[in-house]
């Protein structure tokens, strides 16, 4: 079972997309697995054959776990029955149950025949007459709260869940991640207009929002301060040549997921419209890759679409910088001895002051602001 | 095609970005992003169900115009009466 995330402890197998025997290779979808953010495809890593699928769907396992066994080409198929080496002691932790004894209940006839009317249970409900006996009452609202659980839906559990992840998450970045904020006002006038001269002679399928324009802008930022762009692990910052922008997606009802866009800083803008709008579609709809949520290398939210001009957020560990983008609004703009109406865009930045210091980090934003002065060169 | 087909419509195309929306409960006259949860995003995905739909090519100077369902209804009946000149 694959980490999804640091926040993620277990997922539960839905299918097999691939049998015994089956020739795989890297990249290629091998199963889903339910998590705490929705449906994700899990990719494979090797070229390789299946040998045994080790885990039925249904089935929810913890992080690390063996789903399956692979083997490279032409090896032999491992002999059936050899169970596999757990990542971790995971089998010693599990001891055979020991059968309990059932104590016996005190039950008054009339809500013994209740019970078996309703199908409750009278090992589960809670006596509240004396001496412990079960009566009508205690019967009847044991079905109830019965009913009111299961008429929960499943959706609310699933937000629930995910709650909890963001929970863990956010907790522990804010915790261990010592926090620097930056920000600053960039005129995205010039942008905006370059923007709707390109999406006039584009088919209404192929517009691009202003959002791709800054995530280009964010990834090519990036490659000159790249202390931004990595993890923060074991006590070190580990930095990683490619671009993977988490790009924070707001689902109904109040979910959150940062999947990646791979290698922003070798997409043009209409490529990174074009997998940004693939990866809202999928994220809404509950089909993200497994390699999406795992390898962001750093996250940018735009919240502007909610009415606010600043974003100061919280870092997404192991990552080390959170790029946020406010709204787009007019202002008065002094510029060279001249006052004019601009458009103007708040950018903010939050990073790791283990893995970056404040200098730096003024560095990326002004970076960002050279890049959407010329977008012609993004 | 009619007001009421148009109606339809948008109809379909706001339960595909927001499947919560109660259409008939929308006030013509207020803006849409008040009223329904979407962003830039799904607002791009009504142009383009619009677009399959209805064969009408929005041009993004006129997405002000469909800031309200009445607007929306008015300037579709606009571009779909016979004989416009797109």
């Amino acid at each position: 079972m694959p980490s999804l995330g640091a926040d993620m402890e277990a997922g539960t197998l839905v299918e097999w997309q691939v049998k015994p025997g089956q020739r795989v290779k890297r990249g290629d979808v091998v199963a889903v697995v339910e998590t705490d953010k929705g449906a994700v495809e899990v990719e494979i890593w090797d070229d390789a054959v299946v040998d045994q699928l080790l885990v039925e769907p249904g089935t929810k396992v913890p992080v690390g776990k063996v789903l399956a066994r692979l083997r490279a080409e032409g090896e032999a198929p491992a002999p059936a029955g050899v169970a596999p080496r757990e990542a971790e002691g995971l089998g010693a932790a599990l001891s055979p149950v020991q059968p309990v004894r059932a104590p016996r209940l005190k039950v008054s006839p009339v809500a013994r025949r209740r019970a078996e009317e309703l199908g409750v249970d009278l090992a589960l409900v809670k006596p509240s007459g004396p001496e412990g006996v079960i009566s009508m009452g205690d019967v009847e609202r044991s079905a109830q709260g019965r009913a009111a659980s299961a008429a929960k839906p499943a959706a609310l559990d699933k937000l629930a869940a995910m709650r909890q992840a963001i929970a863990a998450a956010m907790a522990k970045s804010k915790r261990e991640i010592p926090h620097y904020y930056l920000g600053t006002s960039i005129d995205v006038s010039t942008a905006i207009g370059w923007l709707e001269q390109q999406n006039l002679k584009r088919p209404v399928t192929e517009r691009v929002l202003l959002a791709a324009l800054l995530l280009r802008s964010v990834a090519m930022a990036l490659k000159e301060v790249p202390e931004l762009n990595g993890f923060w692990v074991d006590g070190a910052f580990k930095p990683i040549q490619a671009v993977h922008l988490g790009v924070a997606i707001a689902l109904r009802g109040g979910g959150l997921v940062a999947p990646a866009i791979h290698d922003a800083d070798r997409k043009t803008v209409p490529q990174i419209m074009h997998a940004l709008s693939d990866l809202v579609t999928r994220a809404r709809g509950g089909a993200l890759r497994s390699s999406e949520l795992a390898d962001a290398t750093v996250t940018v939210t735009n919240l502007g679409e909610q009415g606010v001009e600043a974003v100061f957020g919280v870092i997404y560990p192991p990552q080390v910088a959170l790029v946020g983008f406010g709204k787009v609004v007019e202002r008065p703009w002094a510029e060279r001895g001249g006052l004019y109406v601009r458009r103007v865009i708040h950018a903010t930045l939050c990073a790791d002051h283990r893995a970056s210091v404040g200098h730096r980090g003024g560095q990326f934003l002004s970076a960002l602001d050279r890049c959407l002065q010329e977008p012609e060169k993004l | 095609m009619t007001r009421d087909d148009i109606r339809k419509t948008l109809a379909e195309a706001l339960a595909r970005v927001a499947p919560e929306t109660d259409f008939d409960a929308l006030r013509p006259e207020r803006p849409l992003r008040d009223q329904l949860d979407i962003d830039s995003f799904d607002f791009l995905n009504v142009i383009v169900h619009l677009h399959d739909k209805l064969g009408v090519d929005i041009p993004e100077a006129d997405y002000a115009k469909l800031a309200t369902l009445g607007g929306a209804v008015d300037y579709l009946e606009t571009r779909l009466a016979p004989g416009h000149i797109t």
